[in-house]
């Protein structure tokens, strides 16, 4: 089961349990998650979950809760390059709304959904992304990108859309 | 602008302030390596004595005496741990984003001096899983430098004094910015917040004594004890001692992270960040993150932005991220969108509060949608009623405050969109 883990994962995973006492384990789940996903360019599969439990030692009905509770996990396919737009209200004040509404219609999809080419996830962002002061903002591929507008949206977007 | 980050954010500049190089030049780590030379008079004890004459408060939301919440923790052999909440995520607020990305030395500095004052010999710094490229390589590389530079580690610079500090990063969860949610997401489990007491100080990660502390509030502590508790305090007010740093959004010209001295008249800090957006009129302002109960313009000009004076204007400084909000806002959908967010972030433990963010997120939606009933406003009264008090941690009355005073000061907006088939007062 541990060759569904590439070396590099395993490296990353291991750096994580060196953090915890020993018979801690558990405490590396959620790194170890992060790396997984990150593998997988962007979506978690029941396969490597099982994976994940296996390489920690622990019971896989702790790798699902993990995986189910917290927002950044995605248990189901998504596309490769992910776009959060915050909406939380100091970007809702500054005009978030009709930025995201125009990736909508840009992309062609609903937020939370993916293009069908597989290469674009609209996640849909509920927590407010704690860049408040550069609002409007999003985040794309965990970086930021803040006092967005629709030009700089467009340019963001067909950049990455021009990417493989 | 003499009164503007003289504490926690007086070190970064236009150089690399975030390196090790740049912050020891500026006598960065003195205080810690100072500590370690000279034990005997600058113990636990006196420590803590000039972490709770400085007056400094807890400055996740709370505002709990940080001096006083380290004499909690029991003076035993058991194993401790000192443990930060860079977990930030109450809307509004972005402040310890700043100093994990210019400032991470000092508050590396800081958790081991608050690691010294409370016996803990490890640390973790809990990082919100969104900083993953932004904040947290700065983060991870000051811890890496300063073991290369043995100021961490075991036998510090042969002190006998030993302290292993680690980052970790969640994953997207608000309720993690919970003491105990916290602890159980370092846990590896999921953030649902644990019945207090025991408190964390008895009980906290892996069972054993612990203290967490906001990010801004450990970052305080190397110049607190540098310059002393006096030097501190009289930053601020007798009662609101120091600075915070202000999260200033929304309708404003210049949005900015302000580190000021509490105590302020509400215009001071305004016109520090610029004013109003375009001249625009106030009408409101939700003073210390989403969780604060909003306070029309008529109040909240009268108001000093510390403590006493937000809470006897029934609101709070929280976290001091000062929402602001111009004229012709509609109130209705901005306490909606409010209200979708406690709704989807709901640990989902306790069923008042489950149940009830669900609630008031569906009767508020219904009311923008023009369906609106006219038992509604009372009905939101009601389900925030039994959410308040009935929960496990904070997250169920933060969800309920927003509800009760936008209601109670602009109860004639959501009164006239119900009457209106959904039509904003606001759209004129």
């Amino acid at each position: 089961m541990n060759e569904l883990l590439t070396p590099e994962t395993k490296k990353e995973m291991d750096h994580w349990l060196n953090k915890f006492p020993k018979g801690k384990q558990r405490s590396a789940i959620i790194g170890s998650l992060h790396a997984v996903q990150h593998q997988n360019e962007g979506f978690l599969t029941s396969e490597l979950m099982d994976a994940v439990a296996n390489y920690l030692d622990v019971p896989k009905i702790q790798v699902y809760e993990v995986a189910t509770f917290y927002s950044m996990f995605q248990t189901k396919p998504a596309g490769k390059h992910e776009i959060s737009v915050c909406t939380n209200i100091s970007c809702m004040l500054r005009g978030s709304d009709a930025i995201l509404n125009h990736i909508e219609h840009k992309l062609g999809i609903n937020v939370g959904e993916s293009t069908s080419d597989g290469k674009i996830f609209l996640k849909e962002e509920e927590e407010c992304l704690a860049a408040c002061t550069g609002a409007p903002m999003m985040m794309v591929d965990h970086v930021y990108i803040e006092n967005i507008d629709i030009k700089k949206v467009d340019e963001v977007i067909d950049k990455l859309t021009s990417k493989s | 602008m003499s009164k503007l980050n003289q504490v926690i954010y007086s070190n970064i500049n236009d150089s690399n302030s975030w390196t090790i190089d740049e912050y020891l030049k500026q006598g960065g780590y003195s205080v810690w390596k100072d500590i370690l030379a000279d034990q005997e008079n600058k113990n636990s004890n006196w420590i803590i004595e000039e972490v709770k004459k400085s007056g400094l408060r807890g400055r996740g939301g709370a505002g709990f005496p940080t001096g006083l919440k380290w004499s909690f923790m029991p003076n035993n052999d058991d194993q401790k741990y000192i443990v930060c909440n860079s977990d930030e995520s109450e809307p509004g607020t972005c402040h310890d984003r700043d100093i994990l990305k210019y400032n991470p030395h000092v508050l590396v500095e800081g958790m081991a001096i608050a690691a010294y004052a409370i016996g803990a010999t490890v640390g973790y710094n809990y990082v919100r899983g969104e900083f993953m490229l932004e904040c947290y390589p700065r983060i991870e590389a000051a811890v890496k430098e300063a073991y290369e530079a043995g100021l961490l580690g075991g036998n510090i610079l042969e002190s006998g004094v030993d302290f292993d500090l680690y980052n970790f990063l969640g994953a997207g969860a608000y309720i993690c910015g919970e003491e105990t949610g916290l602890l159980e997401s370092l846990e590896g489990k999921q953030g649902k917040p644990r019945f207090k007491p025991p408190f964390p100080a008895n009980f906290g990660l892996y069972g054993k004594p612990t203290t967490v502390n906001n990010t801004q509030t450990l970052a305080s502590i190397p110049k607190i004890i540098e310059n002393g508790s006096k030097w501190y305090s009289d930053f601020g007010t007798e009662k609101s001692p120091g600075t915070l740093i202000f999260s200033i959004s929304g309708h404003i010209n210049n949005p900015g992270n302000y580190e000021l001295p509490l105590g302020l008249t509400f215009n001071e800090v305004i016109e520090i960040a610029g004013g109003i957006l375009d001249e625009r009129k106030l009408k409101a302002v939700i003073p210390g993150g989403s969780s604060t109960k909003v306070l029309p313009a008529k109040i909240i000009e009268n108001c000093t932005m510390d403590y006493e004076s937000l809470q006897s204007a029934d609101s709070a400084l929280g976290t001091g991220a000062m929402i602001i909000i111009a004229e012709d806002t509609c109130m209705v959908e901005l306490l909606k969108r409010i209200s979708r967010f406690y709704f989807a972030e709901s640990c989902g433990q306790c069923t008042p509060c489950r149940e009830g963010t669900g609630w008031l997120y569906r009767i508020l939606d219904r009311i923008t949608n023009g369906q609106g009933l006219s038992g509604d406003l009372s009905l939101l009264e009601d389900v925030a009623g039994r959410i308040e008090g009935n929960t496990i941690c904070a997250f169920g009355d933060a969800s309920a405050w927003p509800v009760q005073s936008f209601l109670k000061h602009y109860h004639h907006e959501f009164k006239y969109m119900i009457e209106n088939k959904g039509k904003s007062v606001a759209a004129g």
